[in-house]
């Protein structure tokens, strides 16, 4: 110590400082850049989660809230309709329960093992002639079928309102039960062809099918009324 | 020695005081100090051989900090991993600068 000349001990000293501050600003800077990368992720999401639940259930009650105040003529009774028509309510009744699943034989060697599981066309067949048999309400896996419904092929889901299902899938149908289950249960029918290929399909009838409210929203980005249907 | 260390002690707490660094540039202040760490070890090791040149230690500081931070800021617009080689070449550095100190300590 001291051995050396004066400059060289200031020089390094003011060098040493520089090197401290670096270190505790690198040291500082790894810190956060590592909790920020894992577990304040997960925290974060939590909390928007927690506080988009918290906004839709302000938002939700602020909607009955207008919805009472609302001054435009429309008593309750007319705004309900209107809102079964439009698939916003649950609604209970006499129907079938169709529970659809994927086919328990093994595919022999050879076979297009395809035919053994339940596409989305199975589902349209289905569903359709619920409808040709007149059922009022349809609903797949608790998601309500409503006339912008997509019953689509997404892997090896399918995929209904944008949600992603898998076997088995179960369609609820409000409509006269007998109608509904003759229906499909005609000979050379859905239910004929899919037992076919070994698909279980399982037709219940019930004097309570409950199917819920569609629980999306819709708006129109590019339709519009026309005019001369304006009131 | 005593200069260093309270030198050191002094940077880390005003670097407590200071703002984070943004993440996208963590590499390149790691870089520059790792050019810091080198060229102090190298300023120690000419300081005991009494070949200590304060413009010569200025200079490489200065120029060995920036040409590091400017060679990593070239690889991450370059999409290489540049800022490996200069921490790889000042490393490298330290290890033989701090083989010498301890001979030269030991050979007192």
């Amino acid at each position: 110590m001291g051995k050396y000349k004066k400059p060289a001990n200031i020089l390094l000293f003011v060098v040493c400082v520089i090197l401290g501050i670096m270190l505790a600003t690198q040291f500082k800077s790894a810190e956060q850049a590592r909790s920020t990368l894992s577990q304040q992720r997960a925290e974060d999401l939590v909390d928007r989660l927690k506080e988009a639940e918290k906004e839709k259930k302000a938002l939700a009650e602020e909607l009955k809230k207008l919805q009472s105040e609302s001054t435009v003529d429309i008593s309750a009774q007319e705004r309900i309709a209107l809102k079964s028509k439009a698939g916003e309510v649950a609604l209970v009744g006499p129907g079938v329960k169709v529970t659809v699943d994927d086919s328990k034989v093994v595919a022999k060697p050879g076979d297009n093992a395809n035919l053994y599981i339940i596409h989305d066309d199975d589902l349209l067949r289905l569903i359709n002639e619920l409808r040709a048999a007149g059922a009022e309400a349809i609903s797949i896996n608790d998601q309500r079928l409503l006339d912008v419904s997509e019953i689509r092929c997404a892997g090896p889901t399918v995929s209904v309102n944008n949600n992603r299902f898998t076997p088995p899938y179960v369609i609820a149908a409000i409509g006269d039960p007998k109608t509904l289950e003759s229906a499909l249960r005609l000979r050379g029918g859905v239910v004929d062809t899919l037992k076919f290929w070994g698909i279980t399909v399982n037709v219940e009838k019930g004097e309570a099918i409950t199917v819920p409210a569609y629980k999306g929203t819709r708006h129109f980005e590019y339709a519009k009324v026309k005019d001369g249907d304006k009131q | 020695m005593i200069y260093l260390v309270i030198g050191v002690a002094a940077g880390v707490l005003i670097g407590m005081q200071l703002p984070n660094v943004p993440p996208e540039y963590i590499k390149l202040l790691s870089v520059a100090l790792m050019a810091a760490l080198d060229a102090a070890l190298g300023g120690i090791r000419a300081a005991k051989e009494d070949v200590f040149d304060s413009e010569i230690f200025i200079s490489g500081f200065f120029v060995n900090a920036i040409m590091a931070v400017f060679i990593c800021f070239m690889g991450m617009k370059l999409g290489i991993d540049l800022y490996l080689v200069a921490i790889l070449a000042f490393g490298l550095r330290m290890f033989t600068n701090i083989a010498i100190i301890r001979r030269l300590y030991l050979k007192k």
